[in-house]
């Protein structure tokens, strides 16, 4: 049981910074995801932990030893790829066995311990088979026992369900997150899935343009993002600005809305979040926002509806909303939809 | 469309195949002129036990190539790793300049080398004979490993890696028993080349040491006889035989499944 810690860690492809001062810690036991669009630094970050690149300034600390000058073979890791990564021409028991191999355990103790590695990946009886006689779902397991059973520091996963499809996906999440659960195995992830990112971590940080811009609980991150990049990556959000005035702000349009959290002071224009699923078209108490839009396009995925909108002042809109009554807003419609304070985030940039 | 297709099939196997069809058959024929009525003797096979500089050369042959393949894999094998696995200074360059020398003329490449040789007191003989082999195979080595180097990807390595393995253990582990089908393509490719090469031979052989393609041109500049049919036939045989057993264990044009 170990817990990771990056310390102002930099890395620069040629000309190109790709991480900038990245510091953070990942506690024993937790479950991490790092969050970011291609080329925000997630996979590097990852590659720089694993001990696959050096990174060019800073230490990489696994439980109290800094590895930073460790090469990835002396770093105790686990890790899944995308791929999966399986040695072709080696049979799932070898597979497993590799790293136990090349720890110097083999004989009885091997075959004990890739049994239970098995077990744990429900594959029993799978041994004697070659990764291509498996499924995809079913090389994956074989991947993860082979991490986990050589008893990592930490367990690295570089986007290994994203190869998955929707069913097997959901499937592998569950299947993880029971593995993890039970290993109690400091994990860090990468993904771009957002929503593989909530339902999994204790942790989700979010990476742009080479540095972390939000990290937190799920729950946290996606009710208070910080900046607009959160709020834009992290789920849907709708944008509304305007300027400061008398505790709340004033729209373009002279709506006045109220927000929570702190407000700059009056007269300075600021961009507030509001996400599509937080508004509705009827009223309610606490429901102090408000503002009229015309339904322009509509979205009927059976439980789930998506509406997009236009505001009176030109500002697109989203909303989503249940399927209640199977009833749809007519395109065309100008509604009023109604949101509380507590769900209008003030965007620190 | 398809009947056409098979009809062309048919006509180039033709072409290919009757000239060699002949020969063989020549190669039984009684008459030391080539003439009809065909007659059936193994009378040329039992004289070409004695030819004594028939054997020789062709003995020479198989052991020169054998030595071509073996360095010239070897060699082409490394230089593989190293343009598919590194990066240095003058990697594309020299990848490129690889290739050439399969496109360049042996009768040039030959003459170059005799030149060469002389030049440098290398010389002529078995010795020049296996550098000046070896050098024309490595493009091919390192072409057919190359390729096979393209279809094992990168993460295995990285997994043996995270799992314990150095870079040198994962290459071994992992890499080289995922290439050998293509090391071995490269080898057999390597023995061909040198076992078919003429002109390369013909400079670079000295008149102690000549391989049999050589010694098959000079005897028939002497004029023919079917014991030439006869070696040829051998010959043949046994380079079927080798392709053969390949095919069998790589199956080249199967396509692989390496995830």
């Amino acid at each position: 049981m170990t817990n990771v810690d990056v310390q102002a860690v930099a890395k620069t492809f040629g000309a190109v910074p790709v991480l900038t001062d990245i510091s953070t810690r990942f506690p024993v036991g937790s479950f991490t995801s790092l969050l970011g669009p291609s080329g925000s630094g997630k996979t590097t970050l990852l590659r720089i932990i694993a001990g696959f690149l050096r990174p060019d300034e800073g230490v990489v600390q696994i439980g109290d030893k800094d590895v930073t000058q460790v090469p990835v073979w002396g770093r105790n890791i686990g890790m899944m790829f995308q791929s999966y990564a399986l040695f072709p021409h080696m049979t799932v028991a070898k597979n497993v066995a590799f790293g136990l191999e090349r720890r110097g355990i083999k004989g009885t103790e091997a075959r004990r311990l890739v049994g239970e590695a098995l077990e744990m990946v429900r594959l029993p009886g799978f041994a004697d088979r070659l990764p291509k006689q498996l499924s995809g779902g079913q090389q994956q397991r074989v991947a993860l026992a082979r991490a986990m059973v050589i008893k990592p520091s930490v367990l690295l996963l570089d986007e290994p369900l994203s190869a998955l499809d929707r069913r097997l996906r959901q499937e592998m999440q569950v299947e993880l997150l029971r593995i993890q659960r039970e290993s109690g195995l400091t994990t860090i992830f990468v993904t771009h899935d957002q929503e593989e990112a909530l339902a999994l971590s204790d942790k989700v940080a979010i990476l742009d343009k080479g540095r972390i811009v939000q990290i937190g609980a799920p729950q946290e991150v996606y009710e208070r993002p910080l900046t607009r990049f959160a709020a834009a990556f992290l789920g849907d959000s709708n944008f509304l600005s305007g300027t400061v005035e008398n505790g709340a702000v004033r729209l373009a349009d002279g709506t006045v809305v109220q927000a929570s959290g702190q407000l700059p002071e009056a007269g300075r224009k600021v961009t507030l979040a509001v996400r599509p699923e937080k508004m509705s078209v009827i009223p309610a108490p606490g429901l102090v926002n408000q503002i009229d839009a015309q339904v322009k396009t509509v979205i009927y995925a059976g439980p789930a509806l998506s509406y997009h909108l236009q505001s009176t002042d030109g500002t697109e809109v989203k909303l989503f909303a249940q399927n209640h009554d199977g009833t749809l807003l007519p395109e065309g419609q100008t509604v009023t939809l109604f949101w509380s304070a507590a769900h209008t985030i003030v965007m620190a940039d | 469309m398809k009947r056409l297709g098979r009809f062309y099939l048919g006509v180039i196997l033709v072409f290919l195949y009757t000239p060699i069809l002949v020969l063989m058959t020549m190669g039984f024929n009684a008459s030391p002129l080539y003439e009809l009525p065909f007659s059936f003797t193994t009378h040329w096979y039992e004289t070409l036990a004695g030819n004594d500089v028939l054997l020789t050369a062709g003995l020479h042959s198989i052991i020169l190539a054998l030595i071509t393949s073996v360095v010239a894999t070897a060699l082409g094998t490394i230089a593989s790793v190293a343009l598919s696995r590194r990066t240095f200074r003058g990697r594309n360059l020299l990848q490129v300049l690889l290739l050439p020398p399969i496109a360049i003329p042996w009768l040039i490449t030959g003459t170059a080398m005799l030149i060469f040789f002389y030049w440098t007191g290398i010389g002529r003989g078995m010795h020049a004979l296996v550098i000046g082999h070896v050098a024309m195979a490595i493009p091919y080595v390192v072409l057919v490993v190359g390729t096979g180097f393209k279809t094992i990807r990168t993460d295995l390595e990285e997994a043996a890696m995270s799992l314990g393995s150095t870079p040198i253990h994962a290459f071994f582990a992992v890499t080289l028993p995922l290439l050998f089908p293509s090391i071995l393509g490269a080898a057999l490719f390597a023995f061909a080349v040198s076992l078919d090469q003429f002109v390369i031979s013909y400079f670079l052989s000295s008149p102690g040491y000549t391989t049999l393609p050589v010694q098959i041109y000079s005897a028939i500049r002497k004029g023919f006889t079917p014991e030439i049919n006869a070696i040829s036939t051998l010959l043949l045989l046994g380079s079927m035989a080798v392709i053969l057993i390949f095919a069998r264990f790589a199956k080249p044009g199967e396509t692989r499944d390496k995830r």
